[in-house]
């Protein structure tokens, strides 16, 4: 599909949902709701917060109660398609959608989830993207459409059904004859991304060191910098958790149950009533999620919770890195 | 992606009425409940071990441990202790009040696998009430299980609870039964003083590679009575223990109960054996 083309497939899809993508905002970029297709910039890395706000929204009423009953909030929720999720976010999407769907189904991450078709948009990585060490830098699957960015056009892969209805809604911007100049263009292009990561390491290894570094001086090191702000938790694509509150009115009269965002840096995560605190310690809690994130889901599903997309160290106040942590369980004499 | 629903909204609680309520102490009650559809009381299957979530929409859901027996199916007991926003307000309902309870949730004792077996119940405080359950559970279907030892510990004789219960085992002869109060200040009681872990050196004619050991009580009490149930030889992993955390939801999604940053308390607990706790990182 040529570059020209890309707004009169937005135009051809709008029926597929309201369509989100990533815009500038200041100088970082968010992902927003598109009424001006010039408003999407294709050069947007990471958004601040991740794609998981339209699927887990911050702020979610489960139930909405009142004198007669309970009823549940699953209904009138929007179709909408998600343009601009780079390989990493997939990944995370796919581990979202793992997580959800096991034990027993969450229907309001299932009902926003059934209703979502995903765009998948190549990237070239920056300096803070480590995708590569998370072996996330490319998603065959878990993406509707994906567009690969070239010079002058995108190559599509459709990767679903629903992707394949979104691209038959205008075969006459997709070109399906593949040149042998273009195929040279795109194995260039992989050479050229390849060359851009810089870090060389991987995440082997990482649940034994992660046990065997448990009583270790790091986390105590990383505890007397981290401010428990939670930041980093609200941008990474695969935190899920959660707290439920109920909200009711002045008179008690009616009032919803909300699920809301929360955080395992903060104080209160952990604490149960009568006040006993499972993890006082800020160092317990870093050190909570950095086990959840490198140690606890290569024993579940079989790789690391992090993707690798760099939000966190992007968004982090008092610079703490993922990456510079795992370099130390690996033996490496850098400073966290 | 390939997405289907799911049938039932798991988060859904399922309307049961309060038909009995009294205090087990100050700041205990218990309280009896039956879900108001007669046919979903009945088909209500539990084990010792597991817990509830109940909601009261406008002050939010807990998890609470049930203190009944599956044995007597129909009814739900819990034991609650007043301790903040939430289980104040429970404190004010008067029987007839129908409320959400949700669940089973949480893995229970095994308790297929520990027929059989001799059995050592060691309670301490609010432990009693997660306990309860199984040990009635044992006793109605006393033919099933070898010896049964029961080691009861309160800080004083006005908060044992379940006391009459308990007192009424003391005349049994199907069962070994201690209590004991930390201080007796009425000067009548007539039982044991002291720690719970003097009295498990008295646990004298077991098998202890055929004995399931289980405690439950305050988290500083884990420690010492496991040292000495160590001291009757029995093994790691046939001593179980119930460990409580904070739960928002119950099914393994809201994150909260995790613990050592993979296991989750609502799915995987709460009931561990020592040896899960020797080898998961954080667990006590």
């Amino acid at each position: 599909m040529k570059k020209e083309n890309l707004y009169d497939f937005f135009e051809a899809i709008k029926d597929f949902g309201t369509l989100w993508g990533p815009v500038k905002n200041g100088e970082k970029y968010s992902l927003e709701k598109i009424n001006d297709y010039s408003k999407i910039d294709l050069t947007a890395l990471r958004t601040k917060i991740p794609f998981k706000k339209l699927l887990l929204p911050p702020k979610m009423s489960m139930f909405s109660f009142d004198d007669k009953g309970v009823k549940e909030n699953l209904d009138n929720l929007p179709r909408q398609v998600i343009f601009g999720l780079h390989p990493c976010d997939t990944h995370a999407l796919m581990i979202l959608d793992n997580f959800h769907t096991q034990h027993q189904p969450d229907p309001y991450y299932i009902e926003r989830r059934k209703r979502t078709a995903i765009i998948q948009l190549s990237c070239i990585p920056d300096d803070k993207c480590f995708c590569k060490t998370t072996n996330t830098d490319h998603a065959e699957t878990g993406f509707d459409v994906a567009f690969t960015e070239l010079t002058d056009f995108f190559i599509v892969w459709i990767g679903s059904s629903l992707g394949d209805d979104m691209i038959r809604e205008c075969p006459e911007i997709i070109d399906e004859h593949i040149t042998t100049d273009d195929l040279e263009e795109y194995i260039n292009w992989r050479k050229h991304r390849e060359s851009s990561f810089k870090l060389d390491m991987d995440f082997s290894g990482m649940p034994s060191l992660m046990e065997l570094y448990w009583d270790d001086e790091l986390w105590g090191e990383l505890g007397e910098k981290c401010l428990s702000c939670g930041s980093c938790t609200v941008v990474c694509p695969t935190c899920p958790c959660f707290n439920v509150i109920d909200e009711v009115n002045l008179k008690n009269t009616k009032g919803e149950r909300m699920r809301k965002w929360d955080s395992c840096m903060f104080r209160e995560y952990s604490m149960v009533a009568g006040g006993h605190n499972f993890r006082e310690a800020r160092a317990d809690r870093l050190k909570l999620r950095f086990t959840h994130k490198l140690q606890a889901f290569v024993g579940e599903f079989g790789k690391p919770a992090c993707v690798g997309c760099g939000r966190c160290i992007d968004i982090c106040p008092v610079d703490i890195d993922i990456r510079t942590v795992a370099m130390r369980l690996k033996g490496e004499e850098v400073s966290v | 992606m390939m997405i289907t629903s799911s049938e039932k909204n798991p988060y859904s609680a399922e309307p049961m009425r309060l038909i009995r309520r009294y205090p087990l102490n100050e700041d205990v009650h218990f309280f009896q409940v039956r879900a108001v559809n007669m046919d979903k009381a009945l088909e209500l299957q539990y084990n010792p071990g597991q817990f509830m979530m109940v909601s009261l929409p406008g002050f939010g859901e807990a998890p609470f441990s049930i203190s009944s027996t599956p044995s007597r199916p129909g009814l739900l007991e819990f034991g609650i202790r007043r301790v903040g926003r939430m289980t104040n307000q429970i404190f004010k309902l008067k029987e007839n009040h129908i409320f959400g309870v949700r669940g089973p949730y949480g893995n229970g004792f095994p308790i297929k696998k520990m027929e059989g077996h001799d059995l050592v119940i060691i309670m301490g405080g609010l432990g009693a009430v997660p306990l309860r359950s199984l040990l009635l559970y044992a006793l109605d279907n006393r033919d099933r299980f070898g010896k049964i030892y029961l080691i009861h510990g309160a800080k004083n004789p006005e908060e044992m609870l379940f006391r009459q219960e308990f007192f009424h085992m003391m005349n049994r002869d199907d069962l070994h039964c201690f209590l004991t109060v930390d201080q007796d200040d009425t000067g009548e009681w007539p039982y044991d003083t002291g720690m719970v872990t003097r009295l498990i050196p008295r646990i004298k004619d077991i098998d202890p590679d055929n004995t399931y050991v289980t405690v439950c009580g305050p988290p500083v009490m884990y420690k010492y009575v496991v040292d000495e149930v160590l001291q009757l030889n029995v093994p790691k992993h046939l001593i179980l223990m119930t460990l409580e955390r904070r739960m928002k939801c119950g099914v393994g999604k809201c994150g909260h109960c995790i613990i050592g940053g993979y296991v989750y308390t609502c799915l995987e607990g709460p009931v561990f054996s020592y040896w899960d706790v020797i080898h998961m990182q954080g667990l006590i």
